[in-house]
């Protein structure tokens, strides 16, 4: 290889690559290391910090310094270890509640006629494209007590009363629901597009049920859509901020609102990064699968 | 089984889609609502759009918005296709998973954490945080959705091409720039875009990389809709939402003409 052009390649890997480091992971490393201070009424507000300047020794002074007091206030304050738990159960019913509605219309989309296909899967990405805020904002006049959901039922009669549903974990389950559909359902219509028809035509011919042959065969075979789908959800909602900010009111217990009050509310940086040290731990085996299912997925594109 | 729609399929379809569009057209409906009651309906106005010209808070806010998507939009595309072209072009390289690692963990990161430890870094670096600091983060967490877009256009393209080119004696560089960059130009541009509504829509990532001279369209939003739904913020959440229609469509319509135009040539 010519010269000009190893250096073309040491470029296009290396930009990159030392964008992402620099950016992504020292910052990580940053913040484990601030989740072992403790907090200062100063500028940075925490301590010890790091003085290059002094070398070696300094380095050292500044390791016996740091300690994992954080981790431990933690583990034996209740509000943190309520909202790991209630962050964990939310994202894992939602996640439910999205397979349970997204498949059935990713495989509804699938049946559709081919010519109307690429329109539906165009539909079902564009609300993404719009605003994640101005979508979990349109909620809120649906489901305030004065709200048109409310004034709807009140008018045809089915409730006396209004109900309360903003500011209720129903509404966190509504709004997530909502936002992560299509998260949801284009993997699943990714892999349902290909699935092979004749397979469920044989089993139906060999005496299958309708819902025999899709239990045992179309589930089966959608497995790695169910799989992407489930964590692509799953992991950002255990982190997710404006949801349960904007609909949860204040009983909705989750860690991504936890992090942000202990951050901008009581100034407290070293504890948020134990929050959020404690957050990357809980989240890195959903992080490590779904990159193997992703490149998984693009080894069987090829 | 027959292909076709079932009534059970049917109706899948319908509150799916009723499901996610209903609650935005009725954003849509309502802020031309004359009343100033979000729920009473009090005719048709379009008098909020013009409270909205005048609100010259949200103006500012909108203005830094689509400066630092621009700006992030054409950093991130230009990183990430280099990133998609070095996962897909140079094998096994040493440190090639923690590469593959670095690219899809900010897709999934919660945007707390990646907000928070770029935050931490700007302050232990001592940068005034504002305009640049937003872009940076911004072009940090886009650039992998970049990457991942042109990846998979890159991974069933026809080798042959770039193959003959070299053969025939043309050097790497220009290779790339006359047979790659054409054929991967829609992937690209739609990597552009995303980056650009990604960048436009964040909320949680801004506030915390951002400082007091930087307020973006959804931290103005944010901080107002705390305060209740108002229709101000229905004229501004239309507007937005119509023009990212407008050009998701305009997108589109490119791709499949630059599409159909390099099938009929090849």
């Amino acid at each position: 290889m010519a010269l000009r052009d190893r250096i073309g390649r040491a470029l296009i890997l290396g930009a990159p690559f030392a964008w992402l480091g620099v950016f992504f992971l020292l910052p990580v490393g940053i913040v484990l290391k601030i989740s072992l201070s403790e907090q200062r009424l100063a500028q940075p507000p925490y301590w010890p910090l790091l003085d290059i300047s002094e070398g070696w020794e300094g380095f050292l002074a500044f390791l016996a310094d740091l300690s994992l007091e954080n981790f431990l206030f933690l583990w034996e304050d209740d509000l943190y270890v309520a909202s790991f738990l209630s962050s964990l159960r939310i994202a894992a019913v939602a996640t439910f509640l999205l397979l349970l509605i997204g498949f059935p219309l990713a495989y509804a989309m699938t049946r559709a006629p081919r010519s109307w296909r690429p329109m539906l899967v165009a539909a079902l990405i564009l609300p993404f494209w719009t605003s994640f805020l101005i979508r979990v904002y349109a909620w809120i006049g649906i489901l305030k007590p004065e709200g048109l959901l409310n004034h709807w039922l009140l008018s045809v009669g089915l409730i006396s009363a209004p109900l309360q549903i903003i500011d209720t974990e129903r509404a966190v389950f509504i709004g997530l629901v909502y936002t992560y559909l299509p998260f949801m359902a284009l993997p699943l219509y990714a892999t349902l597009e290909r699935l092979d028809d004749s397979l469920i035509e044989a089993a139906q011919d060999l005496g299958a049920s309708a819902f025999k042959a899709f239990w045992t065969i179309t589930v089966p075979l959608a497995k790695p859509g169910i799989i992407a789908g489930s964590l692509l959800c799953f992991i950002p909602i255990v982190g997710e901020f404006v949801v349960p900010d904007l609909l949860g009111g204040s009983e909705t217990l989750m860690i991504g609102r936890t992090l942000w009050t202990e951050f901008f509310g009581n100034r407290d940086w070293p504890l948020a990064s134990a929050v959020a040290i404690v957050l990357l731990v809980i989240l890195v085996v959903p992080i490590v699968l779904f990159r193997e299912a992703e490149a998984r997925r693009l080894e069987m594109g090829r | 089984m027959r292909r076709g729609l079932s009534f059970f399929n049917v109706t899948a379809l319908v509150f799916g889609f009723a499901f996610l569009y209903l609650p935005i057209l009725l954003l849509m409906i309502y802020s031309f609502n004359e009343s100033r009651l979000v729920t009473v309906w009090g005719g048709f106005s379009t008098r909020w759009y013009g409270e909205l010209l005048r609100n010259e808070q949200l103006m500012a806010a909108a203005w830094v918005t689509l400066r630092v998507a621009f700006v992030t939009a054409i950093v991130a595309t230009v990183l990430g296709t280099m990133a998609a072209i070095a996962l897909t072009r140079y094998g096994r390289f040493r440190g090639r998973a923690l590469f593959t690692g670095l690219v899809y963990a900010p897709m999934v990161m919660p945007e707390v954490i990646t907000g928070l430890s770029l935050l931490l870094l700007f302050v232990a670096i001592d940068v005034g945080r504002g305009y640049w600091t937003i872009v940076i983060a911004h072009t940090t967490f886009s650039m992998c959705f970049v990457t991942v877009v042109v990846q998979s256009r890159l991974v069933t393209f026809d080798r042959a091409l770039e193959e003959a080119a070299l053969d025939l004696g043309a050097p790497p560089w220009k290779v790339f720039f006359t047979v790659t960059l054409p054929l991967i130009a829609p992937a690209i541009l739609a990597g552009f875009l995303l980056a650009f509504t990604l960048s436009m829509d964040d909320l949680v990532i801004a506030s915390f990389a951002s400082g007091p001279g930087a307020t973006t369209l959804p931290m103005r939003i944010y901080s107002q809709v705390r305060l209740g739904v108002t229709p101000e913020i229905n004229a501004a959440s239309t507007i937005l939402i119509a023009l990212v229609t407008v050009a998701v469509i305009v997108a589109a319509l490119v791709t499949k003409r630059s599409v159909m135009r390099a099938e009929r040539g090849g």
